[in-house]
């Protein structure tokens, strides 16, 4: 679908768990500036899949390439530990379903989103302080609470510093899984509305994996269906929700529109 | 030969039927292949294996396991902890040593070739010639942030350090400042992160540059690292907040240094305090060669008397004071 | 409080003889012999010499004696001389099965080849001070009657029995027989092999390890155990000396061995079967070597391929916690002076305290 090389390339990926196949021989392109929906219920594979594709899983099978910034597409479970562990904190970002998980909790919210920069040799408290602010409120965040730790904060603030906190460095990757889970539904639109503003703005790519295919329909060019470990359909995102070919996305898609 | 302490020297119970220092020499062999690998590597934390002294973990096991690695019987000893030559664990490990290697031991900074410490840089400076030694109860400086060893590891073979500066960060926005007064983290040689043991920032700076060997010992948690000479040390810290270490605006009560670390001495019950000079060589030396100081009231003056007179029996101290005259 | 520090040696010597004037308590009563701890006090020779690593019995005596039954200390005392020690080389592995057993239970069967032994063992008597043995006569020369049968020399284990089904993993599950590691000569690595894992439990602190079996029961990291086996007997220790090329017996040791069977689910690679704990300690000491046992299995996670929770089942945790004489010497070493520290702290915090006196004195104007 488009002439230049991809961001992201993967190639017959598999991952079992002893004897159980999580997700198997998924193949997929992800171009710049894309935004890709992985769609299906839980226990469809799309946690390990995301795992696997943020190089935190190493699959049991497959390859997955990025197009790094200095040496173009790139196995990255041949990378070296500290080359992953590097490409997670600046050019990736990962974006995960309980806040817990992505933040430090007992951190300030500034410090949260400075880690980042600190990582990688920023050493003027001023200038990481500015920075700071400056992501907290492209995330509409108050700034009073710049120095407060994310464990006093509401769900959707977690979510919000989490999603600054992995910006800072501006990646051009981002993983999200279940970006909007366990929020209320009006705390939800609001997250997804700025989500989808940053993503435009700073043409972003992402992979979002979802069970909630109105977050689906939102955020994502394109969608990919999971059922059982395996990618059923796949297509631009209005022409799968609006006119779903294979049998499981059709139930997929009746069920939760009925609601 | 230098001046040495003819008194420690022929303590009883020299001997004993132990190994000089103590440990046999397959044991100190190993210690000194773990010293050669931390000083080819500065500032990296080398396992070793640590033996069972016959102090307790925690009261300068892996320092004892060092400097009797490294002590001949030409060297002269000098041990000090909180800068004191006299406190009472600085007393038993030169015993130990006086006790188990016949060595000379000291007070005189300069005259010593290996000085043991527990928390303090000597405010004298050292030479090529000589090796410090330090008592390291907690190696890893990011223990505090990570409890997870195998996770440290890899966050010093990979230098990722940005946590340790989040931390300093939280001071900042917290405090105004870095509040972090003791065990000060440096990086040695622009790659490792280490921790330079609970002396006080004030010390920090000594480290760098610094012409003798520093040899750092941690016997329970079984590391050894260092610095060799004229190493590169660099405490961490922000361009906009710059590394400072503490200043007093008095100054030593007994010997008027103005630019030591200085020990609070508490004189009375009503908040009357004076300071001192937590190097006691230094202050003693400066004394002898006439420098006095503002002692505040009769409270002070008394106490000066009474460190005279506590310190008057004791061989060790009674030198350190006269040996200006001498 | 300042010159109380710099007591120095003086003070020292004065300390030791007071800690020796202690010791020896009202000199109208007879003093303590090293051979009346041996004979009578067995149990703490027991666990001094196991916490210590070294089997000597006249040697935890003595060490009992000078830390005036303080039983950490004494341990210490046994360490610090066992590390001076020269080593001739190693044994070979003991072997249990061949144990002249004194004791032996089993709580998964109910009768066995060898049988149950009951022996010497405080489980049945009702905990009841016996005012017999306050009395100034003594207890006399108590004597218990001779069996009419010999137990049989050689008792199979239990987990050998269920090793002929292949209900069990092999003894070395992972086919590891390598050489074995020896942590009083080298520093712990992480991630510990069950060897190291082992030797760290057996010179491990028994209450710490108590606590830590005793949390996998109540259900912090789970592994439903049975007691499988606990034996209590001697056995020979065989030395291969290099002139002779074949092993002779060099004397026989007292041990306890605790042999606990736990349930395994099973993973993609192993069929379901039961797994081991293992427990061994120096002379009788039964409830050490079941808690080592708990908690040995509760480590295997790892390689078992359990999710790792609770602190029994973390090795960094354990392993780095379980030594008492690591563990008392740095609690005990804050008595030390920290003074230079704490100076340091006292300036920090008046200058903390400064600052936020100005910042609120700005906030209210």
């Amino acid at each position: 679908m488009n002439d230049t090389s991809p961001l992201l390339r993967v190639h017959n990926l598999s991952h079992a768990f002893g004897s159980l196949l999580a997700c198997a021989d998924i193949s997929f392109e992800l171009h710049s500036g894309e935004v890709l929906g992985v769609v299906g219920e839980s226990g469809s594979g799309k946690t390990t899949l995301l795992n696997c594709l943020s190089a935190r899983l190493m699959p049991t099978n497959g390859i997955v390439e990025y197009d790094l910034r200095d040496r173009g597409l790139t196995d990255i479970y041949a990378l070296s530990e500290p080359e992953r562990r590097f490409l997670l904190r600046t050019d990736w970002g990962v974006v995960m379903q309980n806040p817990r998980d992505g933040l430090r909790m007992n951190v300030s919210a500034g410090g949260n989103v400075g880690e980042r920069l600190m990582a990688v040799g920023a050493r003027h408290y001023g200038e990481i302080r500015s920075a700071a602010e400056d992501w907290l409120a492209k995330v509409e965040m108050d700034l009073g609470r710049i120095d407060d730790a994310p464990k006093h904060f509401s769900g959707g603030m977690q979510q919000r510093l989490q999603i600054a906190r992995n910006l800072v460095t501006k990646p051009r990757l981002i993983f999200m899984d279940e970006p909007t889970g366990g929020l209320d539904v009006s705390v939800q639109a609001r997250l997804l509305d700025l989500l989808r503003g940053l993503v435009r703005e700073l043409k972003l790519s992402a992979i979002i994996v979802t069970h909630d295919l109105a977050v689906a329909r939102l955020l994502a060019d394109r969608l990919m269906v999971m059922k059982d470990g395996r990618v059923v359909e796949t297509g631009l995102t209005d022409q799968v929700l609006d006119d779903p070919h294979h049998p499981y996305t059709q139930l997929l898609v009746s069920s939760v529109l009925q609601v | 030969m230098p001046q040495t302490d003819n008194q420690t020297a022929a303590a009883p119970g020299a001997g004993e039927g132990y190994n000089f220092a103590y440990l046999d020499e397959q044991t100190k062999r190993m210690i000194r292949r773990c010293i050669l690998k931390a000083v080819a590597v500065p500032g990296y934390q080398v396992p070793f294996g640590g033996r069972e002294m016959p102090l307790p973990y925690g009261w300068g096991t892996g320092g004892m396991q060092v400097t009797a690695s490294i002590i001949g019987l030409d060297d002269t000893l000098k041990v000090i902890d909180q800068g004191a030559d006299d406190t009472t664990n600085a007393v038993n490990i030169r015993r130990f040593f006086a006790r188990t290697a016949q060595v000379g031991t000291t007070e005189v900074t300069e005259e010593a070739s290996i000085i043991q410490t527990r928390h303090r840089v000597p405010e004298d400076p050292m030479t090529e010639d000589q090796i410090l030694v330090y008592q390291v109860p907690q190696p890893e400086p990011l223990r505090t942030l990570e409890p997870r060893e195998i996770e440290c590891r890899k966050m010093h073979a990979y230098k990722e350090y940005g946590l340790m500066q989040v931390s300093l960060y939280e001071d900042i926005a917290r405090f105004g400042e870095i509040a972090t007064s003791y065990s000060y983290p440096v990086m040695v040689n622009e790659r490792y992160l280490m921790s330079p043991t609970p002396i006080p920032k004030f010390d920090n700076p000594k480290m760098d540059d610094f012409p003798a060997l520093q040899l750092f010992g941690a016997g329970r948690e079984k590391r050894i690292y260092a610095i060799p000479p004229y190493t590169k040390v660099k405490s961490l810290d922000f361009d906009d907040h710059p590394f400072r270490v503490q200043q007093w605006e008095e100054d030593c009560a007994l010997c008027g240094a103005e630019e030591t670390f200085l020990d609070e001495v508490i004189l009375d019950d009503s908040g009357g305090k004076m300071y001192v000079c937590s190097d006691s060589h230094f202050c003693g030396r400066r004394r002898a060669e006439g420098h006095v100081g503002q002692l505040p009231d009769t409270a002070a003056a008394a106490y000066a008397a009474a460190v005279g007179a506590q310190e008057a029996p004791d061989g060790d101290a009674a030198q350190a004071q006269g040996e200006g005259e001498t | 409080m300042y010159v109380a520090v710099k007591g120095g040696e003086q003070a020292i010597l004065n300390s030791h003889k007071l800690v020796a004037e202690e010791r020896r308590g009202d000199a109208a009563v007879p003093e303590l012999t090293l051979n009346q701890i041996k004979e009578q006090m067995q149990l703490a020779v027991d666990r001094v010499m196991t916490e210590g690593s070294l089997y000597d019995r006249d040697l935890a005596a003595l060490a009992i004696k000078q830390a005036q039954g303080d039983l950490v200390e004494a341990i210490f005392l046994l360490r610090a001389y066992r590390t001076t020690l020269t080593r001739f080389g190693e044994t070979q592995p003991i072997d249990t099965a061949q144990m002249a057993v004194r004791r032996r239970v089993s709580a998964a069967y109910k009768d066995l080849p060898g049988g149950q032994i009951l022996g010497p063992s405080y489980d049945y008597t009702h905990r009841l001070l016996d005012f017999a043995l306050a009395a100034e006569e003594g207890v006399g020369e108590p004597e218990a009657a001779v069996a009419d049968e010999a137990v049989d020399d050689s008792i199979p284990r239990v987990t050998d029995i269920l090793n002929h089904e292949g209900l069990i993993e092999e003894e070395l599950a992972f086919g590891d027989d390598g050489p074995v590691a020896d942590l009083t000569r080298e520093p712990m690595a992480f991630p510990a092999e069950r060897d190291m894992r082992l030797q760290n439990l057996a010179r491990g602190d028994e209450g710490f390890l108590l606590a830590l079996g005793y949390s996998t029961q109540r259900g912090f990291g789970r592994n439903h155990p049975f007691a499988g086996e606990i034996r209590l007997g001697e056995v020979a220790v065989e030395f291969v000396p290099e002139e002779l090329g074949f092993p002779i017996e060099i004397g026989e040791v007292t041990v306890t061995e605790c042999q606990m069977i736990n349930q395994f689910a099973g993973s993609a690679e192993r069929p379901p079967q039961f797994t081991r704990g293992y427990g061994l300690a120096f002379g009788h000491c039964e409830r050490k070597t079941m808690a080592m046992a708990l908690v040995d299995r509760a480590l295997r996670a790892r390689e078992l391929d359990e999710s790792i929770e609770y602190p029994a089942q973390d090795e960094e945790f354990v392993l780095y916690h379980s030594d008492n004489v690591e563990a008392s010497g740095f609690v005990q070493h804050l008595k030390l002076p920290h003074y230079v520290d704490f100076q340091s702290e006292l300036q920090l915090i008046r200058s903390l305290r400064r600052r936020h006196d100005e910042d609120h004195r700005e906030a209210a104007e």
